[in-house]
Order: structure tokens, then C-alpha cells, then sequence
């Protein structure tokens, strides 16, 4: 068996980044094994712009940004394998993988980066009645076959779910000459970013339709119409608002899951909200050394902080492998809560003592809220106190905790942050 | 093209009437108007081997579900089948209806199903920890099995092919009438078959070739059947395939586990008259969530990968229509094949094939193949018989369906091997590439290009089920190709 | 006096806009939380663009399309004229990140450049 210092699951945005930070802070022995045949991952059809504001402060596109981690990677030497999926990953960090050159192979990692990304939630976890034809696709699944293999699913098109891949593909389809008839979201909020509602939708002429979803399916063959309602407060459709519309194609975008079932066989500890692995400040898992970082840990809005966290997961590995990580530890676990509408945070835990001076918290919220506060409470007392405008599910919100505020409250055993009227 | 037997449906009754046939020197052809086997009810039902203690006894249900059941061992072994034999319980959640179990015992006693055992409630708990609180008691039924049902169906039917019977897809029979030259002349979409016998084994259309021969008409309604089907990490939620006591629309909605380790819940049964009435409906889905939450506590819904429904061939009697039809010599009706018609399948075959056997005096093939092998499955393979199969073939090195960790390795196979996969869900029913957590959001194209380039079509001929499925529609771009 | 209501694209912000105008000139930004939506604001309601993204076919190429993107912002109403260009443009492999594909798409002046790199196939 082959030892390797930091095996990284997945070449997509975190994987890449995980690897040049994990070059960088001073590690040699590096290997990205990566089930697709190019790096990348999922930027790759990702072909429209927004990517990199905050990385590289200017607009790329998903394969432009792709290609300036892949190049940091190949110019320092980062050993990857492609077309390899890794089957299992066990508590002791020993990988199997397999290839078409290699077979079926196990590595013993020193540390192990997850970073597998998201997969689409598909029309049958949606629980939508009918027919079961050809013609409906998870919105990423269309965009793979229209912006890399060049074919067009259909030209008469509905999608359920605005999340960011159906907006963007509302825009993608109708550039290529199709006609996007609806985009119905079973929310009275979308799921997507606000630029692209104004980009792909409100450019194009797209309605939006808020709390509606799709309640039946026809066409026995090949999709031939959908019946849209409106839904009332339990989300259940109002009986009278049915509206049918002829399509030929019909696309979902109702959320993404992160992809964790390696890591379930390695025993680590998952959140029921996130769906990711449960993280402490230094992106570690319940399992020592097995890091996660990206959308396998919890969905991202931007990649750009996929990036930054990916990094940091791949700095703290180095860290674990050079048995660093724990030279600082104050054997405290700070926990931190989500209440009053903030949905989750990510790191769970942090010890004061393994934290760099700042540490970024992510969360989300869990509905809208205008011109609300957001809050963190160091146990009873409000450290922090800022205004925003509007809060929504769709974005990832972040605080900075401070390691100097921590070592000064000793007795501090919850960090909780809430979203406040006031 | 004429034949000596014409078997209209390529669905599980017609596989196994057409492998049985197949031990004999005759020539023997499948008619089905969809482009695979398995595409009618065969495909989309409990996936349950029953015991036999619900139907009446004497029935022909209940001897052939009997029957079947006790060949679907050396069956599955013969014909490398997924098959277990996990027992049943059917759980009593009212006191007052706790007769009814002793009924139904006795009942399978009458239609001779061994191994049965009448469990109280502490029994029945200690047996599926997951039982509603209400339970009262049970019926256990040892001989009770899961199966792959499209497995079952396209094991029989490669395995006819490999013995000689023809197989034509995308062939719909439209008129069949006896010729003056004494044979039967069935006009399809693509032309005229001639054959001295006829087996209809049509499913949800039976009545339709039946009454098109026969004065004597039969009805059959399609009763609609939903189902959720759900992840394998909740696969083990029960052990074993538990039925509530059955009513008169059937055997009511189960919870079982299968063999593939996910989780099935369902049917409803409610009364169609649509021969393609295969949607779901929100109905449908609230009344499954109800009903199963009777008998199991606390069942993982939020696990739901899919749901689906299936027709059952539902003949007015509910009774299996099997044999000659009195008034149009040769025709053989296998008719109202409804649930215990999985169970009953191998021995359906095995009447229809006698009593054509006797009919005709024919004679055994010396050469007759009896067993087949399935689409090879490296995850049975130890770590050295893998690396040793990726080192022959490296297209077993190579994972196209992530959730069910299928290779490409299985999907050539499945492709080429008789009457190989020609659609997207030839290649599940095969391999089970697409049939995990993602519903093939992640393997889908993959496996287009695959079946595009092993059948030589251009991407856009390939298809979801065949017919007009296909998936794309044309090039993007203004460009010639 | 006009008023007109916009969301700012500038960042996942999005902040809402309010733009006071008369007779075609710009009166007023408000709503704001940054430099960035005063600009976006102004130039939405007088002059819009937009960077288009799509894809060209290729000839000799591991892939069958090339992502793409115009170098710079083209007027709003003439995106459909550029991918009426990019519909029917033929590019030869290989290809590499920033490559010319079109020079001029539909007059604007603006080129349309590659966003991947393209590997050539014998």
C-alpha cells in the first residue's frame, strides 16, 4: 500500500484549493484523485461569468477559474489522478480507489480532504405527480449536456425551482433559441441570487412564479405538458390556481445535496441541517485528520468561498500531518448555536487555542427577514449587532469571530448567533 | 414469418411460457409492442415472492403461487437471480381482527404453503423491532422472498433467446384472426405473423387479443399501483415484507426491504381505466403514506428516491385466466395475471409449456442450455479478482453510475449480451446504473454516450424507454455536424 | 421626473435601486450600499450591457463545443445579434484560453474569446 501525506477527494474548486494551499504551507506527498477526466469539477460547465469578485477581483467564467487554480496546481507539481472514483474511505484514512490503468488500489493517507462536492436533489425526492417520461432533467444534468456535449434537451422549456443552475439555464436555453415558459418556485422566496433573478429572468422576459410548484406530469413517452398551482402556507396546492403549460422539457433546480456517503463509511459524525459532516474550527471532522471543505460540507453561494475555506482545510491538513495542529490546543470546546432563524453554523465547534487570530463563521437563514440584525451572542452578551436589509436562504452570510475576544472569556462555553428584530 | 407458437408480451408470464418452450423443438416467437422486455407490469410491482396463503384454495392463483414459490430457488440459482428468501408477516393492528390472521393461516394450510407460524404481538415485535405500537399479532410466513423483477423477467427471456425463440420488439399485434389455411395471422406494425398457436400473455391487454378470438369475453381493468421507493441507508428499517390484512381491493400496502437493500412502500390499488394510466398522483402518495405508517413506525420518507406506479391486470373474477379458449382452438389466454403473478411466473411457464408440449408431442432439445449467467457484478469480486478483471478489461476500472458504483465494464455487457439494453432504462433494468440516490442526474449522459456509441446512433436516437423517449432532441448550434 | 426601480447585480447583495431621472438624464441613485451600485444604476438606465457566455462548436477537438465569452460588456439589445454570430461559428482545434474565436461579433466591436482550453485530436 502507498502512503500519501494528504489524499484529496475531488478535483473540482475545494479540491484544487485544498491542494495549492496544502503545497503551499509546505507538503510534498499530495494526491487528488478525481472521478471525472478533467479538473475542475462542476466549474467546467459553469460557463457563465460572476466567478472570482472576491478572489481574483474580476468576473471569470467557471472554466476561466478552473483553469487559475488548475495551472497554481500544475505548476507546483500536484499529483492527480483522473477518471478515478474513490469507493471507500476508512476511519484509519486508508482510501480504495479505482481506474482503468491502476484497478482497484488503497492508499494509507497521513490526512484526508473531503472534497466531493453536491449532487442535484432529482424529481424523485420531489414526491411531483405523474408521468415518468423523457424530457425531465436536474438542471445541471441539462447544462452538462448543453454547454459541453452540445445538445439541446428540448425548445419549449418550464423549471421548477429557482435555484442558481435553473436561472442560469433559464438563460442558457432561451440564448440558444428555446422558449422558457415559467420558472415556478415552490418558496414565496427564490433560492437563487438576486442577480441572477435580474440576469437570466427579468433580461429575457422569464416569469418568475413564487409559491407554485408543478403538480402534474404528462406525456407517456416523451413530456408533453405540466400543470403548475399555486401552494398555500403548507405548501400544499390550492385547489383553482392550476395552470397547464405545453413543454417538451421540464428542469429542476430544487436544491443540492451535499455528497457524503464516503464519508458516512468513515464514520464521520453528519449534520441533519447541512447535510455535511459536523467541522470544528479547523475544518476536522469527529475523525481526527479527515478535513472537509467546499460543498460537501455545506452548499455554497459563491465559489470564491469554497476557495478561501478550501484553503484553510488544506493549511490545517499540513498542520495535522506535521503534528501541529494540536501543539496549541486548549482541550476547550466552544459550541456554536444557530437560533432564531440562523440555520446552521460552519465550524460546530471551536477550541480557542488551535483558531488562527480571526476565524470566519458561515451560516444560513432559514427564511427571509428585512431589515433585521444579526447578531452573535459570546454566552449571554451581545458582541455583535449589524443591519442588514434583507437576509435570504439563498445566501451565505458569515461572521468573524476573534481570538483574542475568546482567550478574554475563559468561561465561555456558547457562541450563538440569531437573527433579531432589534 | 410463421412459427409454431406466437407468445404475445415479452413480460414476466411470456418469459417464462417462452423459456419453458424453449426446451423443445419448436419454433417460438415473442411479439412486444415496447422495445425491451419487462416494460409492462413486470416492471413496476411489489418485487415480492408470496407465499400463497391469500388466494382461494383450488384457485389457480393459489396453485400457481404455490408452485411458483417452491421453484424460484433453483430457478434464481440456475438463472443467476437475485433472489432471498426473507419471510413475511402480515401484521394484525386491531384486536378485533385478530380471527382474520387464524383465517388466512388456514387458508395457506389448504393451498399447502409451508413454514407459516402464527406469532403474538411480543413475538412478532422481537422479529421487527419497527412494528406499530398497535401491533396484536401476526401471521409469519417463512417461504415468502424478495426478487429483482426485471431481473427475473430479462433472465427468462435472455435465456429463451439463447435456446432459439426469436424475440421482436417494437411490434404491436393489431388484429389476429384464424386464416383458412388453419393458422392464426396476427397483423402487426411490422407485418403479418402466421403461427399455428397463440399465447397470449398481454398483461393489462389480454382482454383485448382474448376478446378479439373469443365470444366468450373477459374484462380486465387496470388497478393502479403506487409505491415509494426508497434509499438503501434505510434499507434495513424491516427485515421483513410486511403486509397489513389483505381487503378486498388486495393485499393492501407493504413495507419491504429489497434485494438491492433499498426500501419499498406501497401500492395503492385503485381502479383505472387507462391501459397507460402509469402516473402517480398526490392521492396516491398521501393514501401510501397513511396506509404504511398503520403497520411500521416511524418510516423514513424523507429517504424517498423515487416513486412509481404499475398496473395490475386486474380480470373481473380475480382469478389467473390460464389455457386453451373453448371457442378459438390454439389460442391460449394467460389472462388477469395479477399479483401473485411474479410469484406464480415460473409455474405458469411451466402449465403453458406442458400442456403446448402435449398438444404438439414435442420432443426435447438434446442441446437445451438451462442455465445463464447475469451481468457480471465486480462488487461480488474480492480485491484481486477485480484488479484481475480491470487488468483484462479496464472498462471495469471504470465507474459510470456513482450511486450504485456501476462500471462500464456492466454496461457493455449489458448492452451486448442477448437481447442487450437499448435505451437508458434497458441499461438500468440490467445493471442499475441510474437507479440510486441521484436518479441518474450524474450517469445519464455518461451512459448516452455509451449506448450511442456501442449501437453506432447518433445521440439524439437514443432514448429514455424507446418509442419517442428519446432524450435529446438535436444539436445546439446552427452548424452541420 | 421618472423613477425607476432596478436590483443591483454588483455583488450577491442586491441591493435595491431606486434611480430618479428626467428627460433621459439621471437625477438621483438611491438605495445603494456601495460605489458600485451608483455606477451599475446610472449605466443600466441609460446604456445596459451585458457580458455574453456560450459556446462554439469545434472541428478536430477532444470536445464537441468551446465555452466562450465576449471580452468585454456588448449593448444589452444586441445580444441576441452576437449569439446569432456564435451560432454560427466553426472553430478549429486546439484552443486555448483567451483565444480570439470571433473579432467583431454583429459589429459591436467586441470579440468573442475562448473561456477553456481545447486539446486536438488526431
Amino acid at each position: 500500500m502507498n502512503n500519501v501525506d494528504i489524499v484529496i477527494v475531488g478535483g473540482g474548486p475545494a479540491g484544487l484549493a485544498a491542494a495549492v494551499a496544502a503545497k503551499k504551507a509546505g507538503c510534498d506527498s499530495i494526491l487528488i484523485l478525481e472521478r471525472d477526466g478533467e479538473l475542475g469539477g462542476i466549474l467546467n460547465q459553469c460557463i457563465h461569468n460572476g466567478f472570482g469578485l472576491h478572489t481574483f477581483k474580476e468576473e471569470l467564467t467557471g472554466p476561466e477559474y478552473a483553469d487559475r487554480f488548475i495551472r497554481q496546481a500544475l505548476d507546483l507539481n500536484i499529483e492527480y489522478k483522473l477518471n478515478t472514483m474513490v469507493m471507500d474511505i476508512s476511519p484509519e484514512k486508508v482510501i480504495t480507489a479505482m481506474n482503468r490503468t491502476d484497478g482497484m488500489f488503497q492508499i494509507q493517507a497521513g490526512a484526508v480532504i473531503l472534497a466531493m462536492g453536491c449532487r442535484e436533489r432529482p424529481r424523485g425526492a420531489l414526491n411531483i405527480p405523474g408521468y415518468r417520461p423523457a424530457g425531465i432533467f436536474s438542471a445541471g444534468t441539462a447544462q452538462r449536456l448543453v454547454n459541453i456535449e452540445g445538445y439541446m434537451p428540448g425548445r419549449e422549456v418550464v423549471i421548477l425551482g429557482s435555484g442558481d443552475i435553473g436561472l442560469i439555464m433559464a438563460r442558457r436555453m432561451t440564448l440558444e433559441g428555446a422558449k422558457v415558459k415559467v420558472v415556478a418556485e415552490l418558496m414565496p422566496y427564490s433560492g437563487g441570487l438576486k442577480r441572477n433573478i435580474v440576469q437570466c429572468l427579468d433580461d429575457y422576459g422569464i416569469p418568475l412564479k413564487l409559491s407554485h410548484t408543478v403538480i402534474d406530469i404528462e406525456g407517456k413517452e416523451h413530456i408533453s405538458a405540466v400543470t403548475i398551482a399555486e401552494v398555500g402556507p403548507d405548501r400544499r396546492p390550492i385547489p383553482g390556481t392550476e395552470e397547464r403549460y405545453t413543454c417538451d422539457t421540464l428542469l429542476l433546480s430544487c436544491g443540492l445535496i451535499p455528497e457524503n456517503e464516503l464519508s458516512q463509511s468513515a464514520g464521520i459524525e453528519m449534520s441533519r441541517i447541512t447535510s455535511g459532516p459536523v467541522v470544528n474550527e479547523s475544518l476536522e471532522t469527529n475523525v481526527p485528520g479527515i478535513f472537509a471543505c467546499g460543498n460537501v460540507l455545506h452548499v455554497h453561494d459563491l465559489v470564491d468561498y469554497v476557495s478561501e475555506e478550501a484553503g484553510r482545510a488544506g493549511e490545517n491538513a499540513v498542520k495535522y500531518v506535521k503534528g501541529q495542529l494540536d501543539e496549541n490546543a486548549s482541550g476547550k470546546l466552544i459550541k456554536l448555536a444557530a437560533t432564531d432563524g440562523a440555520r446552521y453554523t460552519v465550524p460546530s465547534t471551536i477550541d480557542p487555542g488551535r483558531m488562527d487570530e480571526n476565524l470566519t463563521v458561515r451560516f444560513r437563514v432559514g427564511d427571509v427577514y428585512k431589515d433585521s440584525y444579526v447578531s452573535v451572542y459570546y454566552g449571554d452578551e451581545r458582541v455583535q449587532h449589524r443591519k442588514r436589509q434583507i437576509l435570504a436562504p439563498g445566501e451565505m452570510e458569515q461572521i468573524i469571530v476573534k481570538k483574542e475576544d475568546l482567550l478574554a472569556r475563559p468561561e465561555m462555553e456558547t457562541i450563538t448567533i440569531k437573527i433579531e428584530k432589534e | 414469418m410463421t412459427y409454431d407458437v406466437i407468445i404475445i408480451g415479452a413480460g414476466v408470464t411470456g418469459a417464462a411460457v417462452a423459456r419453458e418452450l424453449s426446451r423443445y423443438n419448436v419454433e417460438v416467437c415473442v411479439l412486444d409492442k415496447e422495445e425491451d422486455v419487462c416494460c409492462g407490469t413486470s416492471k413496476a410491482n411489489s418485487a415480492i415472492i408470496h407465499a400463497g396463503y391469500d388466494a382461494e384454495p383450488g384457485s389457480n392463483m393459489a396453485k400457481m403461487n404455490v408452485r411458483g414459490n417452491y421453484m424460484m430457488d433453483q430457478l434464481c440459482k440456475d438463472l443467476d437471480v437475485p433472489f432471498k428468501r426473507n419471510g413475511s408477516l402480515v401484521v394484525c393492528i386491531n384486536k378485533e381482527m385478530l380471527p382474520g390472521l387464524k383465517e388466512l393461516y388456514d387458508k395457506g394450510v389448504k393451498n399447502g404453503v409451508p413454514g407459516m407460524k402464527l406469532l403474538s404481538r411480543e413475538e412478532a415485535l422481537a422479529m421487527e423491532p419497527n412494528l406499530s405500537d398497535n401491533v396484536q399479532g401476526a401471521l409469519y410466513a417463512e417461504t415468502a422472498g424478495i426478487i429483482c423483477p426485471f431481473k427475473l423477467n430479462i433472465a427468462m427471456a435472455e435465456n429463451a433467446n439463447v435456446n432459439g425463440v426469436d424475440f421482436r420488439f417494437n411490434t404491436r399485434v393489431e388484429k389476429i384472426k384464424k386464416g383458412t389455411d388453419g393458422l392464426w395471422h396476427l397483423r402487426t406494425n411490422n407485418g403479418e405473423y402466421k403461427t399455428r398457436y397463440v399465447v397470449n400473455a398481454a398483461g393489462v391487454y389480454a382482454d383485448v387479443f382474448h376478446n378479439m378470438v373469443s365470444e366468450e369475453k373477459i374484462h380486465i381493468i387496470e388497478r393502479r399501483g403506487e409505491y415509494y421507493l426508497l434509499d438503501r441507508t434505510v434499507g434495513d428499517h424491516v427485515s421483513h415484507t410486511i403486509f397489513p390484512q389483505p381487503n378486498k381491493f388486495g393485499k393492501g400496502v407493504l413495507v419491504a426491504p429489497t434485494v438491492h437493500g433499498n426500501l419499498l412502500v406501497g401500492p395503492t390499488a385503485i381502479d383505472q381505466d387507462d391501459k397507460d394510466a402509469t402516473n402517480t398522483t398526490q392521492f396516491g402518495m398521501d393514501q401510501i403514506t397513511a396506509k404504511a405508517s398503520e403497520n411500521v413506525k416511524n418510516l423514513p420518507l424523507r429517504s424517498v428516491i423515487t416513486s412509481f406506479s404499475g398496473l395490475r391486470a386486474h380480470e373481473d373474477h380475480q382469478e389467473f385466466i390460464l389455457g386453451e379458449v373453448k371457442d378459438a382452438p390454439g389460442f391460449i389466454d394467460c389472462a388477469g395475471i395479477e399479483s401473485p403473478g411474479l410469484s406464480s411466473s415460473p409455474a405458469i411457464g411451466e402449465y403453458i409449456g406442458n400442456m403446448l408440449r402435449d398438444m404438439m408431442n414435442l420432443t426435447a432439445k438434446e442441446n437445451w442450455i438451462s442455465t445463464r449467467k447475469d451481468v457480471l457484478d465486480p462488487k461480488k469480486l474480492s480485491l484481486e479478482e477485480r484488479n484481475e478483471l480491470i487488468k483484462k478489461n479496464p472498462a471495469y476500472g471504470q465507474i459510470i453510475c456513482r450511486c450504485e458504483s456501476v462500471t462500464e465494464g456492466e454496461i457493455l455487457d449489458a448492452i451486448h449480451r442477448p437481447l442487450g439494453a437499448r435505451s437508458l432504462d434497458g441499461v438500468k433494468r440490467r445493471t442499475r446504473a441510474g437507479m440510486g440516490r441521484c436518479q441518474a442526474g450524474f450517469c445519464s449522459p455518461r451512459v448516452m454516450d455509451i449506448l450511442a456509441r456501442e449501437l453506432g446512433l447518433p445521440l439524439t436516437e437514443i432514448t429514455k424507454s424507446g418509442g419517442k423517449s428519446n432524450i435529446v432532441l438535436e444539436h445546439s448550434k446552427e452548424v452541420a455536424e | 421626473m421618472e423613477q425607476r426601480h432596478l436590483t443591483c447585480i454588483g455583488c450577491p447583495m442586491g441591493c435595491q435601486l431606486t434611480v430618479e431621472m428626467d428627460k433621459g438624464e439621471v437625477l438621483s441613485v438611491a438605495g445603494n450600499t456601495c460605489k458600485r451600485g451608483d455606477i451599475y444604476a446610472r449605466k443600466e438606465v441609460t446604456n445596459p450591457t451585458r457580458i455574453v457566455t456560450s459556446t462554439i462548436a469545434v472541428k478536430e477537438g477532444d470536445k464537441e463545443r468551446v465555452s466562450c465569452k465576449t471580452a468585454n460588456d456588448i449593448p444589452k439589445d444586441k445580444i441576441f445579434a452576437v449569439m446569432q454570430d456564435i451560432n454560427h461559428a466553426v472553430c478549429k482545434a486546439p484552443i486555448s484560453i483567451g483565444d480570439v474565436l470571433i473579432e467583431n461579433a454583429a459589429g459591436t466591436g467586441v470579440a468573442v474569446i475562448a473561456t477553456r482550453d481545447i486539446r486536438k485530436i488526431s
